[in-house]
């Protein structure tokens, strides 16, 4: 009985543990992200549980996460500008098996934070922006990506 | 004079479409066209017909968006406020059904109807107006002045305000302060404003 307590309180801490696989972060957090002088190249690509776009595309990034140790992947979920509730999210994680890190954006008022991710971008999502650290290189583009899309963009910046 | 117009209307699109750079699109200060698209209900709309009108809140709007939904009472609440000051509003919805089948005219008719919009619904089917215009977002918002009857001033590029999921806690009515501006003959405060929204859905090019 008490091994059966145990491990039923083991399941639920861990379960606990794994309902929150995404950090909220900051645009400032963003900004140092992409802003510093070294490192790998950044890939930031801009989604929401709710953009079907966004989740079409998602497997590009999921295998260049897996496939590429020299570039490093994130995946900046924008769902909190609608929805407080971050559960989704994180259900949605879960669902899809993700590697990549996520991030969840905590930001108010789009019109204050999306210039400093990108002057171009409309706000529309998905959005992508590749930074490389080493040599100053970006490219922001605001649109789904297809196969080949992503190596294009990451040889651009090289 | 009209068939002159719709001919120079289309000209203009033509001009504007053709090997133009992909996003061009409406910038603050630039007169905007008329259009002539089919509402929900199968008449066609024009802003022309508008005879009284000061100006217009032009909406580019869709069905499906998560942020057309969480906006449609407030756009509801727009038209209530302004169409009888002479600020109607009209929404053009441009998403391809083929890519979105949710934002189908059936759809469009299903939910101007349930919704009881009170303004046209209009479908944007070769999405030249969208594109004319430079909206890339729904809900994207275009306030018009109407300086005269051939000139649609933009004074305004944008969101409707600064909180979409949370229509109490907003602190920057943007659309609500242009049109208040227009009606006081002062300046609009905000000109252009960004939000997070869904990117329309174009045709396969």
């Amino acid at each position: 009985m008490k091994a059966l307590i145990i491990t039923f309180a083991l399941a639920v801490g861990m379960s606990a543990l794994h309902a929150q696989p995404a950090d909220k972060i900051k645009i400032e957090d963003l900004q140092k992200m992409v802003g510093g002088s070294a490192g790998k190249i950044q890939v930031l690509n801009f989604w929401a549980t709710w953009c079907a776009p966004c989740i079409k595309e998602l497997p590009l990034f999921e295998q260049l996460n897996a496939t590429r140790k020299d570039i490093e992947v994130s995946l900046i979920s924008i769902d909190l500008d609608l929805d407080p509730n971050p559960d989704k999210i994180y259900r949605f994680i879960d669902r899809k098996k993700l590697k990549s890190t996520v991030y969840i954006l905590d930001e108010r008022d789009p019109n204050t934070w999306i210039d400093k991710i990108d002057k171009s971008w409309s706000g529309a999502i998905p959005a992508t922006l590749v930074v490389n650290l080493e040599n100053g290189k970006r490219r922001f583009v605001e649109k789904e990506l297809k196969e080949g899309d992503l190596e294009e963009i990451i040889n651009s910046v090289k | 004079m009209n068939a002159l117009k719709s001919l120079f209307a289309i000209a203009l699109i033509a001009v504007m479409t053709a090997g133009a750079p992909v996003k061009p699109g409406y910038e603050v200060g630039d007169s905007a066209m008329d259009f002539k698209l089919k509402n929900y209900d199968g008449k066609m709309v024009s802003m022309a017909d508008y005879k009284e009108a000061k100006g217009y809140i032009v909406i580019f709007n869709c069905n499906t968006c998560p942020y057309s939904k969480a906006y449609d009472s407030r756009i509801i609440a727009l038209n209530k406020k302004y169409a009888s000051k002479g600020f109607p509003v009209i929404t053009i919805n441009p998403n391809d059904p083929g890519l979105s089948p949710g934002d189908s005219f059936d759809e469009m008719k299903s939910q101007a109807k349930r919704n009881k919009y009170d303004f046209p619904y209009l479908v944007d089917e070769t999405q030249d107006v969208a594109r004319t215009y430079g909206a890339t977002n729904t809900p994207h918002v275009y306030v018009l002045d109407k300086v005269s009857e051939s000139n649609l001033k933009v004074v305004y590029i944008g969101a409707i305000d600064d909180n979409s999921r949370n229509a109490d806690a907003v602190t920057k009515r943007y659309v609500e302060d242009a049109v208040d501006a227009l009606m006081q003959s002062k300046s609009v405060p905000t000109t252009k404003t960004k939000a997070i929204g869904c990117t329309i859905k174009w045709k396969n090019s």
